[in-house]
């Protein structure tokens, strides 16, 4: 008879364990919490106040004369600036930057991931590509101004400080990212797809080709986006190799490819310049406005790459 | 009757064309893979020579000057640009090392997927914010608007604005890293800290990030690298022009190393000029070169020891 009652008092004491244990509040826990949060949302906060402070200083300018803006050349007066040289050098630079880069980042990041023997030269080549990733940017500037510059033969190929100069530079700092985000969405890709291939009798590269490469495609043009995003706003190697920060009288026609062994200036460089003028219709209105246009493009390449990556994680994950 | 001697291994192999384009392929892949090589060599290349031809023109009396970095005038003070280098990289760490943490810890931790699926890309916009627009925000906002009401007597523009403006291009680095690290930590420790009772804060603090902690120093040490190679914030809002008055005061207009050599290519007489005044572009190049790679190859140590751990 000892032995239900002894149960009935442990379930009620159990009962008044949980009831103490549910009102009990976790002070240290909520204010880590609410700390975390808060830490979260000082960052958020900083991006809302940078993204309100250009569009605030930009605004007389976007809202008055933006056709006037986007397609005028540099200037020496403010009212009438604009930044078609601009938008024209950085369009170049991508293009360059996406037709030098993407080929090869692909190219090494199959090699790294499927060809490789497992030996010193790999492991070198493969702390190569990781440390070339945390090289700072003027330091590619100074490889841009060396060799892509002023190189001996390259030098007369690419004409001096040209877009092709600057573009090959921005190419050699971006590869490295592309090879890695390359490398990862081949690695992402599930082993019994290559054995369903290599079961066919597909060889390696038929399998490369026509299995994984389309399936990591959304990983890779992902990658991609952003690199081309980041060369986009690149500033410090194009100061090195000589993008034009005064004025280009011209204003030649987009789809005039020999501007591209023609002296230049880009977004990045524009607003690098104008920041430093004397003229408040330079410093703030003009930048600011170009700061708006740019990051409207960089937001625009992440933004994309970012749906790109969640849509087809959830279909897989699905 | 099997007819053996009909069948050849070579018929079973596909057709020479195709061997030979395997061949090919693999070749053209190494290649690839190889130009990777060549641009670090080409990078040490371009820096070496030049930094050389500075080391024996330089006058060595004028790199430890009293007065600051002038290099159109021959003078380089080196401690200079140093000292702004790692004020400002402990600046942005001040910033970016708890901001970015915590954002992780966040991230990692206590975020259902939907707040995530939110949180996530909004760094990720930060961290494609060109740094051309962190360092107009740091002359515009940071310094006239928080430094300046904090400390009255600071510059216009000044070193900790920039420094300021470092560390927030640098959260989202710190952020992604970190959460990796942590993420990497197996469940069951979790569990079994859970298991015997402690409570989630006590879990993740006593328990995942003690064990991530490799991984987070890998963290912080790559946002160091990247914090001391960082030019244009500072280069921009930095507030010296093209040189610099000595000063170990952050609140002063100061050049850090990459700023002086944006400084040197950017001025009047730009990258054609001649003399120790070009050179020491490629000096200085060479010392934030092997900083940042030594910084970065030591942060691939602890970012193994996290990899093999688990």
């Amino acid at each position: 008879m000892a032995a239900p009652t002894l149960r009935s008092s442990t379930s009620e004491d159990s009962t008044r364990i949980l009831e103490r244990l549910r009102k009990r509040v976790d002070v240290g826990g909520g204010a880590f919490q609410v700390m975390l949060l808060l830490s979260l949302f000082i960052t958020l906060l900083v991006l809302i106040v940078l993204l309100g402070q250009v569009l605030i200083d930009g605004w007389e300018v976007l809202t008055t004369r933006l056709g006037d803006f986007l397609t005028s050349g540099l200037g020496s007066q403010p009212e009438i600036s604009g930044i078609a040289q601009g938008l024209r050098g950085t369009f170049y630079l991508c293009l360059i930057v996406a037709i030098v880069a993407f080929p090869l980042g692909i190219g090494a990041a199959i090699y790294m991931e499927e060809y490789a023997p497992k030996n010193r030269l790999t492991n070198v080549i493969d702390i190569n590509i990781r440390n070339l990733a945390g090289v700072p940017s003027v330091v590619y500037g100074i490889l841009g101004l060396t060799i892509f510059v002023k190189g001996w033969g390259i030098g007369t190929i690419t004409g001096g400080s040209t877009p092709l100069a600057a573009g090959l530079t921005l190419a050699a700092l971006v590869l490295p990212v592309v090879i890695i985000t390359t490398a990862e969405a081949l690695r992402s890709v599930p082993q019994p797809l290559k054995e369903a291939g290599y079961g066919v009798g597909a060889t390696k590269w038929e399998v490369i080709k026509d299995h994984q490469l389309p399936y990591a495609a959304p990983g890779i043009f992902t990658g991609t986006l952003l690199s081309i995003a980041r060369a986009a706003g690149e500033a410090a190697p194009l100061i090195l190799v000589g993008t034009v920060t005064g004025f280009i009288t011209q204003i030649p026609p987009w789809y005039d490819v020999t501007q591209v062994r023609e002296t230049y200036t880009a977004m990045p460089i524009i607003i690098t310049r104008w920041v430093g003028q004397p003229q408040e219709g330079f410093k703030v209105d003009g930048a600011a406005a170009a700061i708006v246009i740019l990051i409207l493009f960089v937001v625009l390449l992440n933004s994309v790459a970012i749906v790109l990556r969640n849509r087809f994680e959830s279909k897989r994950e699905a | 009757m099997t007819a053996t001697q009909n069948w050849d291994i070579s018929a079973l192999q596909g057709s020479a064309a195709r061997k030979r384009r395997e061949g090919v392929v693999k070749w053209v892949a190494f290649s690839a893979a190889a130009v990777s090589i060549l641009i670090s060599v080409l990078i040490v290349y371009s820096l070496v020579f030049e930094a050389i031809t500075f080391m024996g023109q330089v006058d060595w009396s004028t790199t430890i000057n009293d007065l600051g970095w002038f290099p159109r005038r021959n003078l380089f003070d080196f401690p200079t640009i140093i000292v702004a280098t790692l004020w400002v990289t402990a600046i942005a760490m001040i910033v970016a090392g708890p901001l970015g943490l915590a954002a992780a810890i966040y991230l990692a931790e206590y975020a259902r997927p939907g707040v995530r699926r939110w949180l996530k890309p909004i760094l990720e916009i930060l961290a494609g914010i060109p740094s051309v627009v962190l360092g107009y925000f740091a002359l515009r906002f940071i310094a006239p608007q928080i430094v300046a009401n904090v400390f009255p007597s600071a510059a216009p523009a000044n070193i900790l604005a920039a420094g300021i403006g470092v560390g927030l291009l640098t959260i989202p680095l710190v952020a992604s890293i970190s959460e990796d690290a942590l993420a990497a930590v197996p469940r069951s420790l979790r569990e079994a800290s859970s298991g015997l009772g402690a409570r989630r804060m006590t879990t993740t603090v006593r328990v995942v990030l003690p064990a991530a902690l490799s991984g987070l120093t890998a963290a912080f040490i790559v946002a160091i690298s990247r914090a001391i190679g960082e030019t244009m914030v500072v280069f921009i809002a930095g507030g010296a022009a093209d040189a610099a008055i000595r000063t170990f005061n952050p609140l002063d207009p100061g050049l850090t190393m990459t700023a002086a050599m944006a400084s040197v290519a950017s001025g009047t007489d730009n990258v054609a000029g001649q003399g120790p005044t070009f050179q020491s572009l490629f000096f200085v190049g060479l010392l934030l070169f092997i900083m940042t790679l030594s910084l970065n190859l030591l942060a691939d140590r602890f970012v193994r020891r996290f990899r093999q751990e688990y």
